[in-house]
Formats: structure tokens, sequence, C-alpha cells
């Protein structure tokens, strides 16, 4: 407990920097419930997928080494982008190939959540024994082992008595937020927004009224994944290592943030996943990091016998998602 | 696109494998009480002889047969019995089913190794025991529905693994060693002549239960599993069975016409924990030793893959899933690495081109016919073969 007082406020930014990450990831997973009403389970390897994008793009440009300042937000913008369209891109083909054959055939639920398994266990497998001994020249039996980018200089831009802000954790909750607020105004504001919206609220309505669900459906999941993808350039700042199976404590997190927040609410997303990490950051704090997640399925699950549809509600299709 | 015309082969074949597997059902169905003994027995000598040499040569080159025979085959196949109850009966989404799994098996690692009482006993306790753990985790989260439930579970299965890892009493994550096997009921050995012999049973001895052998362990496991089966069958045609069934159609409707639904729904958590905890029972006294790390998210996937894979509420077709679970990844363990990848392939493709599982309950088939199944479909109203071409006439 005492930990917590004296630490009170790197708790709080690394939770808030966790968080934020959390927040991004979670978008993909509540964008896609909301629309097609399927837990894409393979969506935490769309987000290992954008820190290998972000990974290989800095070995492409000769990985630079103790960026600061201005550089090191450009930098990073550049690793988003990468990250972003790489992740977006799999998302995208990720529904092409394991979810839309399905759809077309009306399956159940539960058969695209097989399929969205056995699709992430394909991603995973894919990059441990193939994608990454080949890309970044390491022996085949390294493929699981982190592989590690160190690129940015970190330090303290802000610095009030205890209260310290280094410039990693400002770019990730920066960062993040800006992202939130984009996707916010795209869903509220554009043309393929507004479907998306309709075919969350009432698909067949949506489609008689002249809405391509096809279309709308790889909307959501490229936006979704360009959301892991710049997630995972945040990650890439904040953690400066990946795996393999990075996505998929990550990827359970994100989903918990999502039902945190209320699934299929955007704004949801960004609540539960902000909440989220802050408890998990309080709780490693009080009880010892070992025990940070088993704090944060405890709080779920609680916040869910109080609130049974989350913290903001699931109101997806008022105006939100 | 392309496999939305009845001329392509590829539906033409998924038609012929429906009606085949349909006129079998109706066989089944008329078929006379004798009948189905003849098939009950033929099944059980089938399962005894199932470990003799010859087919594992086929079934297994890589590994010992009667020991994958016994886990990870027989032990996905109950767990996957269990989870059947939840997910196929019940209709209710379970991620977190190697929970009950695990406390089953730290239940005998526990009292084996602390306690010394033998497996018989830590049997009854842990089944009482895994019952119970899913009684205190359902009591306060069945108000919950679908995916709620399905992100609660989950934790639940994360929450048990990471306190078995950081609670030091159960070893942490070394885990548990020196479990004891069963203790030996009898010496006692199958005659090496004539009939054993030629069903390959001839001098074992199933009842020894040693470090070697696996088979007497699978005998004990197709014990279990028939227990189980019998079981669940005759649940599934009582009171409570219809009870389930009518839950997991529509919730409310139920409710409205009298099931205590949440009663109902415990029972179903309850007896599918039970089950799960059998099997981690069955599973430490064999292995020895468990740590936090055999008790994996992805197990419950796995089962919960090998449930609707086969047929989700159909005890023959989750029975035939488990065991391709279990058993397809050891087959190819000639691909080595390469077998997850492949098996995460098999996975999308099989379910592309049989969604509702191998072999369907009948009943669920023609729910899902009707548009929305219990569970709903996906998108249910987008993607159906009725919308499709509206779908498609805007593009």
């Amino acid at each position: 407990m005492n930990n917590l007082f004296s630490q009170f406020w790197p708790y709080t930014i690394d939770g808030l920097s966790l968080g934020a990450i959390y927040a991004l990831v979670a978008l993909g997973y509540t964008m896609v419930y909301g629309v097609l009403r399927l837990i894409n389970f393979a969506h935490s390897e769309i987000f290992m997928i954008g820190t290998f994008a972000a990974l290989g793009t800095l070995h492409l440009i000769g990985m630079p080494a103790n960026v600061g300042g201005f550089a090191l937000v450009g930098l990073v913008l550049l690793l988003a982008v990468a990250g972003g369209v790489a992740s977006g891109g799999s998302a995208v083909i990720l529904e092409y190939v394991a979810y839309r054959p399905l759809r077309r055939r009306g399956a159940s639920r539960l058969a695209a959540l097989i399929s969205a398994i056995g699709a992430s266990l394909f991603l995973q497998q894919l990059f441990a024994r193939l994608v990454i001994p080949k890309a970044f020249g390491l022996p085949k039996e390294k493929g699981a082992l982190p592989v590690q980018g160190h690129f940015a200089h970190k330090s303290d831009v802000i610095h009030i008595g205890s209260f310290e802000l280094s410039n990693d954790k400002l770019i990730v909750i920066v960062g993040a937020v800006l992202m939130m607020i984009a996707l916010d105004m795209f869903v509220n504001r554009t043309k393929l927004g507004r479907g998306i919206r309709a075919t969350a609220q009432d698909p067949e309505t949506a489609v008689l009224m002249g809405v391509n669900i096809d279309r709308i459906v790889t909307a959501t999941f490229a936006l979704g994944g360009a959301m892991a993808g710049v997630a995972a350039a945040l990650y890439m700042l904040r953690f400066e290592e990946t795996r393999f199976d990075v996505g998929f404590l990550l990827g359970i997190k994100a989903f918990t943030a999502a039902v945190l927040g209320g699934i299929g609410n955007l704004r949801g997303a960004l609540v539960g996943g902000i909440v989220l990490g802050l408890i998990e950051m309080y709780g490693a704090a009080v009880f010892g990091s070992q025990w940070q997640d088993v704090v944060a399925f405890s709080v779920l699950v609680l916040v869910l016998m109080f609130r049974p549809t989350g913290l903001l509600g699931e109101s997806l299709q008022q105006a939100r998602a | 696109m392309n496999d939305s015309t009845n001329t392509n082969p590829l539906t033409r074949m998924r038609g012929g494998y429906t009606s085949f597997s349909d006129s079998i059902h109706d066989r089944w169905a008329t078929a006379p009480r004798w009948a189905r003994w003849v098939v009950y027995l033929l099944l059980i000598v089938l399962a005894i002889a199932l470990p003799a040499d010859g087919i594992g040569s086929f079934m297994s080159p890589y590994t010992d047969w009667p020991t994958l025979l016994f886990f990870p085959i027989g032990g996905y196949i109950l767990l996957a019995i269990g989870l059947n109850v939840v997910v196929g009966q019940a209709g209710m989404l379970d991620l977190g089913y190697v929970a009950f799994f695990a406390i089953g098996g730290y239940g005998m690692a526990v009292f084996g190794t602390k306690y010394g009482w033998s497996f018989w006993e830590i049997l009854v306790v842990g089944v009482l025991l895994s019952a119970l753990s899913g009684i205190l985790l359902g009591a306060p989260t069945l108000r919950l529905r679908g995916d709620y439930l399905a992100i609660v579970t989950l934790g639940f299965g994360e929450i048990v693994r990471k306190t078995a890892n950081n609670w030091n009493y159960i070893g942490g994550p070394n885990g548990i060693g020196g479990i004891p096997h069963p203790p030996t009921l009898t010496e006692w050995t199958i005659p090496d002549n004539g009939l054993f012999d030629a069903i390959g049973i001839g001098g074992v001895q199933p009842f020894k239960y040693g470090a070697l052998d696996g088979k007497p362990y699978y005998y004990l496991m197709l014990v279990l599993i028939i227990l189980a089966i019998v079981f669940v069958k005759r649940l599934e045609a009582s009171r409570v069975g219809r009870a389930w069934a009518s839950i997991r159609e529509d919730e409310d409707a139920a409710e409205l016409m009298g099931v205590p639904t949440f009663k109902f729904k415990l029972a179903a958590f309850a007896i599918g924990a039970a089950i799960g905890g059998a099997g981690g029972v069955m599973y430490a006294s064999q292995a020895v030793s468990i740590i936090p790390t055999n008790f994996p998210f992805i197990l419950s996937a796995t089962i919960l893959a090998a449930v609707v894979l086969g047929g989700s509420g159909n005890l023959p077709g989750v029975i035939l899933g488990a065991f391709l679970v279990a058993w397809i990844p050891e087959r190819i363990r000639g691909l080595q690495e390469y077998r997850v990848l492949v098996f995460g392939a098999v996975l999308v493709i099989l379910m592309i081109f049989r969604p509702e599982g191998l072999l369907p309950s009948r009943r669920r088939k023609a729910e899902l016919a009707e548009g929305e199944g219990g569970m709903g479909s996906m998108g249910a109203e987008v993607g159906g073969p009725v919308t499709v071409g509206a779908g498609e006439g805007v593009e």
C-alpha cells in the first residue's frame, strides 16, 4: 500500500500509457463486434504484425539509435504509418479469407470464433517459424525469442515534484488520444462512418437502404486493424521489443478493456482501456506485479456483476460506433 | 461468390456428405433396441482393441500410441463431453474451461502429495471441488449473457492459472512433482492367447497403473468417458435437457414459460466443471508432475474447437471432433515445427466448409436454418443465404 502512495505518479503515468495502448487495440475488437457480433480473436495477431512492421521499418532505415526530441516524434509517425498499413492490410485479408466465406453461408458465430482461433494460431506460427527467422536473419530456433529494437532516447520532458513524464510515455498517450478523436470523427462525420453505424444498428435495414455490407465490413476491419497497427508502433516505442506471441496477453487485455467499457461502444473502449491500465498498475503497486493480471480480471468480473453491459453500456447504435 | 452456384464441385461434395450423414441419422432413429445395443457393444470392443500395436503404428508413428490415447485423445474427448454440456446443450460460451481441468489436476496433486490420499478418494473429491468452483464462478456471473459471459470465463481461466503460478504452497511456477499413480487394483493379466491376442490385448495388465504402460490409464479413461456419455445422454433426454434446450433457444421465453433459467444454467456449469475436474484428476495421476503452463488458455480454445468442429450439441460429433483435434497435431508430428501452423489452417478450412460441424445435431441444424439459432448467426441478417443477393447487388 505504501508503495502506491509514495510512487503514485509513476504508477499513474505507466497505467495511462499502458491503458492508451489497450484502448487503441480495443477499438478493433469493439468495431468488429459492433458490426458483425464477432469476437475477432485473430486481432491480437494483427497487432503482432504491426509490431513487426514497425521493427522491420527500423531495420530498413538502418536502426537509428538514441533518437530524441522532435526527430523521435517524426520517427514514431513513420512507424505508425508502417504499422497501420501492415495491420490494416492484414486485417482485410484475414476477413476475406477466414470470415467472409462463413458469413456467406450464414454460419453460426461459434464457427466464426473457431475460424478466428485457427487463424490466430496460424499467424502466430507463421511468424515464429518463417517470417521472423527469415526477415531478421535469426537462426530458425530463435523465432520464438523476443526481438529487440532500441531507438528512442528516453528523457523526462515534464518534471514537477514527484510527477515525471518521459517523452516516450507522452507520445504514447497523446498519440493514442489523437487517433481516438480521429476515429470518432470519422465514424460520426463521414458517409462511410454512417454506413458502419447503420450496419451496427440494423444490418437488414442498412442493406435495404443501399449500404454495401461487404464494403462496410472491409472498412471496419481496415480501420480496426490500422488502429492496432498504430498501437503496435506506440508499443514498440514504449517497450522496444516484440515476439511472435506478443499479441496474446495484450489481445486478451484489450478485449477485456472493450468489454469493461461496453463492447461495441467506441468511447467505451477508451474508458475501458484507461481504467484497465490504471487498475493493473495500481494492483501491481499494492499486491506486487505478479498479481497484476489477476487483479485486472477480478475487477472485470466485479464490474460486470454490477454493470452487466460494461461501464458505458452497449449503445453502439446510438451515434457512437 | 464462386461457391454460390450449385454446379461447383465443392458444393456438390458438401451436399453428398450431408445427405450421407442424414441417411445414417434416419437409420439410427428407426433402428430397434437390440440393433443399437449391438452397435454399442461393437464400439466398446473397438475401443478396447484400439491401443493395439497394429493400429498404433499407423495412427501414431511418432509417439507411444496407448499414452497418446490416454492424453491428449481420451482427455480431450472427456473434456469435450463436459464442455458440450455448457456450450452445446445450455448454449453458454465458456472460454475458460481449462480452469476446471486445472482445479482437478491440482486437487489430485495437492491431496496426493501433501495428504497421501489415494487416487480413488481424490477422484471423488476433485470432481466435487471442480463442481463447487463451477458454482462459485457461475453464481455471480451467470446473469451475464453471451459474449460477456465468455470474457468472464476467459478471465477466470487466467486467474486460476496465474494464481497457481504465484502461490508457493502449490509450487508456484515449478508446479508439483511426485504425484502418486492410482493404486494397482490387481496384477491380473489378460491371457495371452487366441481371441485376446487377435484383438491385440493379450498380455496386458489392465489394472496395474505403472509409469511405463499407457494402456491401463487408457482403459480407466475409457470407463470414465463411457460413464460421462451415459450420464450426459440421460440428462439430455430428461427434463433438465429440455430446459437447457429452451434456454439455448430463447432465454427470455424460457423464463416466461416458467423454466428457472438461472438454476439450470448453474447446473450446466457445475456438471461441465465436474467432468472437466475428473479429466484433470486423471491427467495429473498419470503425468506425475504438473506445472501451471500445462493449463494454458489455448487448451480451452482447443477443446472449444473440438466441440464446434464435431458439431456442437451432438455427442458423437463432439467425440469425433475431440479425437481429430487431439490426433491431427500428433499424426503430423513429422512436420515438426510446422504442425501448429498446419493445425491452425486446418481449423479455418474445416470451418469454411462445414461451419455447422462435421456431425451436426439435427435439432441445432433445424434451428440454424430458421435464421436465428440459439447463438444467433454471425451478422445474422447480413450474410445469410437469403440476403447475400441483396448485399452483392449493391456492389
